[in-house]
């Protein structure tokens, strides 16, 4: 399973929103920051109110706020609107016997894989994916520093 | 004695080693939760885990509310070198009772555990949780759990 590129986005933009979630963002100011396409973004946006994860703010200054549960919200709850499980092999008609066997055995793979997949995204908080953020940007940070000091 | 958050008030919970007095409590908490009556099964566990000196490298922590009510329990030990893992503390069992949830007892439980663990000397805690309880997943990964380099593998024998 490869994440969409709507998925991403919808991510950057959650946990943007949700990192300070007294503040409301424009799509542009969000697309700016992340260096990605305000026209696919808007799209996504659309999709997030719909599902609840933000709300869009009227008026000036206006623009979205998160709307949802930064403790319960779950990485899969972000993207799983633009995500689908569903086996990625093709499988042609009239297989061999051989064939069968190698395209049913890879299945059986790929749902394992994606099995794992679904379930880590979804044991992920969005308050534990940013908790995990900070934590690596200063682990990144000290040994830079590190490597500063002894060079 | 700890405290506990309840819609920021704080309320003291005691956490101390399980013994034979609290086998009914656990087996009825475990019951609500589950679903499932399995007094055998704690009576074991808690004659093999549960507060004599000789238990060395085995937990059994109950947290009780102020008035005795048990809240929660969590039960781990130390296990050493099976394919190849250096000794680790393993969460075998870990239940709060929903009328104490949302408070951080478990955080407290899986804390007091770790720090017997420390002692110990154990470096790393690991517990194995089924892929659909969303709800001890994402405790665990909010307590800073993450996969780690063993996978669980399993096959059905009928």
């Amino acid at each position: 399973m490869k994440l969409q590129k709507a998925s991403r986005y919808a991510l950057y933009a959650v946990l943007h929103l949700a990192s300070e979630p007294d503040k409301q963002c424009s799509t542009a100011e969000i697309a700016e920051e992340y260096d990605i396409s305000i026209h696919h973004l808007a799209k996504v946006m659309r999709t997030l109110v719909r599902c609840g994860l933000i709300e869009s703010v009227r008026g000036v200054g206006g623009g979205y706020r998160f709307a949802g549960n930064v403790r319960r919200s779950t990485l899969w709850d972000v993207i799983h609107e633009f995500e689908s499980l569903e086996p990625d092999i093709n499988t042609p008609d009239n297989l061999s016997d051989t064939a069968e066997i190698v395209i049913s055995g890879l299945d059986s793979v790929n749902s394992e894989i994606d099995g794992l997949i679904r379930a880590t995204l979804d044991s992920i908080t969005l308050k534990t994916l940013l908790r995990y953020g900070v934590e690596n940007l200063g682990r990144l940070r000290n040994s830079t520093q590190g490597q500063d000091r002894s060079s | 004695m700890v405290t506990a958050n309840m819609n920021n008030n704080k309320l003291p919970i005691d956490i101390r080693q399980a013994n034979s007095a609290d086998s009914t409590a656990i087996v009825a908490l475990d019951a609500e939760i589950t679903g499932t009556d399995k007094s055998a099964y704690w009576a074991d566990i808690l004659n093999r885990f549960a507060g004599l000196p000789d238990r060395k490298h085995r937990y059994f922590l109950v947290a009780t509310s102020a008035d005795g009510d048990l809240a929660g329990f969590i039960v781990g030990e130390i296990r050493a070198w099976e394919f190849g893992s250096p000794p680790c503390g393993w969460v075998l069992a870990l239940s709060v009772a929903p009328r104490h949830r949302q408070r951080g007892i478990g955080a407290l439980l899986l804390e007091a555990l770790c720090s017997r663990l420390k002692q110990a000397e154990v470096t790393t805690i690991r517990t194995m949780v089924l892929r659909s309880d969303k709800v001890n997943l994402s405790f665990f990964r909010g307590e800073g759990l993450a996969a780690g380099p063993y996978i669980e593998l399993e096959k059905r024998l009928d």
